[in-house]
C-alpha cells in the first residue's frame, strides 16, 4: 500500500535526500520518495509493516530534521 | 524566516563594527556577540544532533570550521563562516519557498465548493460531495468544479490555467465542459458527469503533486554524489590537520589547521543539492505554464535528449474530422453538385454525409426529396426536385453503367451522377492540423534527427500527408498492434530517445512502450492522461518543438549548475591545500556559489520566449 505524509517545514534538500535514503533501507519497504517542492513523503510498504515503517519513518526524520512536523493524513 | 534575517542584519551590524573597533579585546568581543547572533542555534543543533546519533551533518561542520578559526585566533573568519552559512541556508530557503508559490498559483485551479441545484435551492457543497448526475450552478468568476455538460447558458471558459490557451473558450448548452476552466461571464447550469476524485482538476492536481517524486539522473547523479562528498572532505581535512605538521619539517600546526578548517567550510553540498532539483522543478513548472504537463524530471532529461520524434496520424497531426476538400464538378456549377450530394445524402447520418451537409451549410427542403434508396457498400439513389440522383464511390458507378474518369487522389471520393450523366466528384478528406507543418519544421531546427509518421490509413493517404508535412518517413496500414511493434523497431535501430505522439484514444500501448510518450490534447481524456509521460493539454503539436526547448534549457542550467559548483568546490578545496586560499575564499565557494547556481536555476521557470 501507497501512504502519503506530510513534512512540514522541511527545506533542505541534502537532509531530504538523508532521510529518503534511510527509510528505502528499512525492512518491508518496497519504495519512499521525498517531493521537496510540496515536502511530501511517499511510502510504499508492504501492508501488515506500514504502521512500523511509518514509526521508524517518524524517527528519522526526527533525527535529521527536528524542527519538521511529520504530519499523516 | 523574518526573525532569522533580522538577527543576521544585527549579527553583521556587530560583525562590521568588530573591525573598526580598537583594542583586542573588543574586537574579540564584539565578534563573539556577532558570531554567537549568526551561529548560536547552530552549535546548539549540532550538539543535539550528536546526541541523537547524527554527527557529521551541516551544523557540525560549520560548528567545527567556525570554533576552530576562534581557536586558532582568527575570530574574523569564524564569524564570517557562519554568518554567511546562515544567509545560504536563508536563501535556499526563499528559494524553495518561491518554487513552492509557483506550483501554488497552479495549484488554485482547485476548486473550493460547486453550487449543487437541490429543488429550486442552490446549496454550497464540497466538490467531493457532488455525484453524477447532479445539477450544479457556475457563476461568473467561479472556477468549474467538476466535470460536466453544459444544460442551460452561455458563457466564455478561461482555459489558461489548464491550457495555457489565453483566448477563451466559448461554451452553450451541450458543451462539455472541464474542471479547473474558470468561468468568464455567463451563469451556466452543468450536470455532473464525473465525481470530483475522477475530474480533470483532481487527475491534474494529482500529477502535478507526484510530478518531481520521478528523480532525473543529474539529480540522482548529485545526491550520490553529496553523500560520498561530504565524508571524504571531512576526512582530508582531518589528514590534512595533523599530518603534514607532524612529517614535515618547519610546518607548523596553525597553518594547516586554517587549511583544513577551509575545507571544512566547503564540506557542505547544500548548493549543488538544491539547485538541481530547483531547476529541474522550474523547467516543470515553467512548461506547465505553456499547457504541458510533465509527469517527472526524468522524462523532461530524456526528453532533452530525444533523436526521433515518431507520429500517430489521425487526430495528433490532422484533425481527425472528416471535411470536403475539394468539389470538382463536371457541367453544372460546384454548389449545384454539393446540393444534390448533401441533398441525396439528407437521411444517413454517417460521417461523409455529415461533412457534405455541413460543407453545403444551408437548409435542406425535405420535400423535394424522393424514393431515397441505400445502397450498402456502394451510396444512395434518390430523387431530388425530379432529378434522379446517384452519390457513392466507383462500385456505384460501375454497378449503375454510369461512365467517369477514375481519378488518382487519396482521401474518401464521392461521385454524383445526375439522371444517368456523370456529374462530378466531392473529395472528402481529414484535415491536417494548422500547426502540423511549422510543428515539423520546427523539430528539424531543433536537431531531431528523424521524424517518423505511424498510421492505419491506406499507403496513399498516408503517404501524401508525410509529404505536405515534411516528414522523413511513414508506415502505412498499420493496426495498433502493430504500432507498438514498430516503436520497438525503431527504439532498437535508433541510439538516441525516442520520442512518440499519440493522441491516448487507441495508442496507450505505443505511448508507454517509448521513453517518452507524448499524449496531445490530453484535455479530458483520462487514458492519454494515465498512459503518457508528457501530456499536451491543447491540439496544437507545436508544443512539442515548445517542450523540447524547454528540456533542453531546463537540461543545460541543471548541467551549468553542477559543473559550476563542482568545479569552484573542487578548486577552492585544491587552492586551500595548498595554503593559497584564505578562508574567506572557502566563504564564497560555500555561499557565493549557492546563490549563483539557485538564481540559475531561477532561469529554467522563465519560459516567455520560448
Amino acid at each position: 500500500m501507497k501512504k502519503k505524509i506530510i513534512l512540514e517545514g522541511l527545506d533542505c534538500a541534502n537532509c531530504a535526500a538523508k532521510i529518503e535514503n534511510d527509510i528505502n533501507k528499512l525492512t518491508g519497504v518496497e519504495s519512499a520518495s521525498i517531493n521537496l517542492m510540496t515536502t511530501k513523503l511517499t511510502i510504499e510498504a508492504e501492508d501488515d509493516k506500514m504502521q512500523d515503517v511509518i514509526e521508524t519513518a517518524r524517527k528519522i526524520v526526527n533525527k535529521y530534521e527536528p524542527d519538521v512536523i511529520f504530519k499523516t493524513a | 524566516m523574518k526573525k532569522l534575517i533580522y538577527r543576521l542584519i544585527i549579527s553583521a551590524l556587530f560583525f562590521v563594527s568588530g573591525f573598526i573597533a580598537e583594542g583586542e579585546v573588543l574586537k574579540w568581543i564584539l565578534f563573539l556577540i556577532s558570531y554567537v547572533l549568526a551561529g548560536g542555534d547552530v552549535v546548539k543543533r549540532a550538539i543535539r544532533n550528536i546526541f541523537r546519533g547524527n554527527v557529521f551533518d551541516e551544523n557540525f561542520l560549520m560548528a567545527i570550521a567556525s570554533i576552530g578559526a576562534f581557536l586558532i585566533n582568527e575570530a574574523p573568519e569564524g564569524v564570517a563562516v557562519m554568518l554567511f552559512y546562515q544567509v545560504g541556508e536563508a536563501f535556499q530557503a526563499y528559494a524553495v519557498g518561491e518554487s513552492r508559490k509557483s506550483i501554488a498559483n497552479l495549484m488554485n485551479i482547485r476548486p473550493d465548493y460547486a453550487n449543487v441545484k437541490v429543488g429550486e435551492e442552490l446549496v454550497k457543497k464540497d466538490p467531493d460531495d457532488v455525484m453524477v448526475g447532479d445539477i450544479i450552478v457556475i457563476k461568473p468568476g467561479e472556477k468549474v468544479p467538476l466535470d460536466g455538460k453544459v444544460t442551460e447558458g452561455v458563457s466564455l471558459l478561461d482555459t489558461s490555467a489548464l491550457t495555457g490557451e489565453s483566448v477563451p473558450r466559448e461554451v452553450i448548452a451541450g458543451s462539455d465542459i472541464l474542471s479547473g476552466f474558470i468561468n468568464v461571464n455567463g451563469l451556466i447550469t452543468v450536470e455532473v458527469t464525473k465525481e470530483f476524485g475522477e475530474s480533470t482538476v483532481s487527475k491534474i492536481l494529482d500529477l502535478v503533486e507526484n510530478a518531481s517524486s520521478k528523480k532525473s539522473k543529474s539529480e540522482r547523479f548529485i545526491t550520490k554524489f553529496a553523500r560520498y562528498y561530504t565524508p571524504a572532505v571531512v576526512i582530508i581535512a582531518a589528514i590534512l590537520a595533523i599530518v603534514p605538521p607532524l612529517i614535515i619539517e618547519g610546518e607548523i600546526f596553525k597553518d594547516w589547521i586554517y587549511r583544513s578548517l577551509s575545507f571544512l567550510v566547503v564540506s557542505c553540498p547544500c548548493a549543488l543539492v538544491i539547485s538541481v532539483p530547483l531547476s529541474f522543478f522550474g523547467g516543470i513548472g515553467g512548461s506547465s505554464k505553456k499547457g504541458i504537463l510533465v509527469k517527472g524530471s526524468n522524462y523532461l532529461e530524456a526528453l532533452a535528449q530525444a533523436e526521433t520524434v515518431v507520429f500517430d496520424k489521425t487526430g495528433t497531426l490532422t484533425k481527425g474530422v472528416f471535411n470536403v476538400r475539394e468539389v470538382n464538378a463536371k457541367d453544372i456549377s460546384e454548389d449545384e453538385l454539393l446540393k444534390y450530394a448533401a441533398y441525396a445524402e439528407n437521411y444517413s447520418n454517417h460521417p461523409i454525409s455529415l461533412s457534405l451537409k455541413r460543407a453545403y451549410n444551408k437548409e435542406i427542403v425535405n420535400d423535394i426529396i424522393k424514393d431515397v434508396e441505400e445502397i450498402p457498400g456502394h451510396g444512395v439513389s434518390a430523387v431530388v426536385g425530379g432529378k434522379k440522383i446517384l452519390a457513392g464511390n466507383e462500385k456505384l458507378m460501375v454497378k449503375e453503367n454510369i461512365g467517369f474518369s477514375k481519378e488518382n487522389i487519396s482521401g474518401t471520393v464521392v461521385h454524383v451522377a445526375i439522371d444517368g450523366d456523370y456529374a462530378g466528384y466531392i473529395l472528402i478528406a481529414d484535415e491536417v492540423k494548422e500547426d502540423s507543418a511549422a510543428a515539423i519544421k520546427k523539430l528539424k531546427e531543433l536537431k531531431i534527427k528523424q521524424t517518423i509518421m505511424l498510421t492505419g490509413d491506406n499507403k496513399q493517404i498516408g503517404e501524401e500527408t508525410a509529404k505536405e508535412l515534411g516528414i522523413d518517413k511513414v508506415y502505412t496500414e498499420l493496426l495498433p498492434v502493430d504500432k507498438v511493434e514498430k516503436i520497438e523497431e525503431i527504439i532498437y535501430n535508433n541510439k538516441g530517445k525516442v520520442a512518440y505522439v499519440g493522441d491516448g484514444i487507441n495508442d496507450a500501448p505505443v505511448l508507454a512502450r517509448a521513453d517518452i510518450g507524448i499524449a496531445m490534447g490530453g484535455l479530458g481524456s483520462d487514458a492519454a492522461i494515465e498512459a503518457a509521460d508528457i501530456v499536451i493539454m491543447t491540439d496544437e503539436p507545436s508544443k512539442i518543438a515548445t517542450a523540447i526547448n524547454i528540456s533542453k534549457k531546463t537540461l543545460r542550467i541543471a548541467t551549468q549548475n553542477i559543473v559550476f559548483a563542482i568545479g569552484i568546490k573542487a578548486f577552492i578545496l585544491l587552492l586551500s591545500a595548498a595554503g593559497y586560499a584564505s578562508m574567506w575564499a572557502a566563504v564564497f565557494a560555500d555561499v557565493g556559489v549557492t546563490f549563483i547556481a539557485v538564481l540559475n536555476s531561477f532561469r529554467a521557470l522563465n519560459v516567455k520566449n520560448i
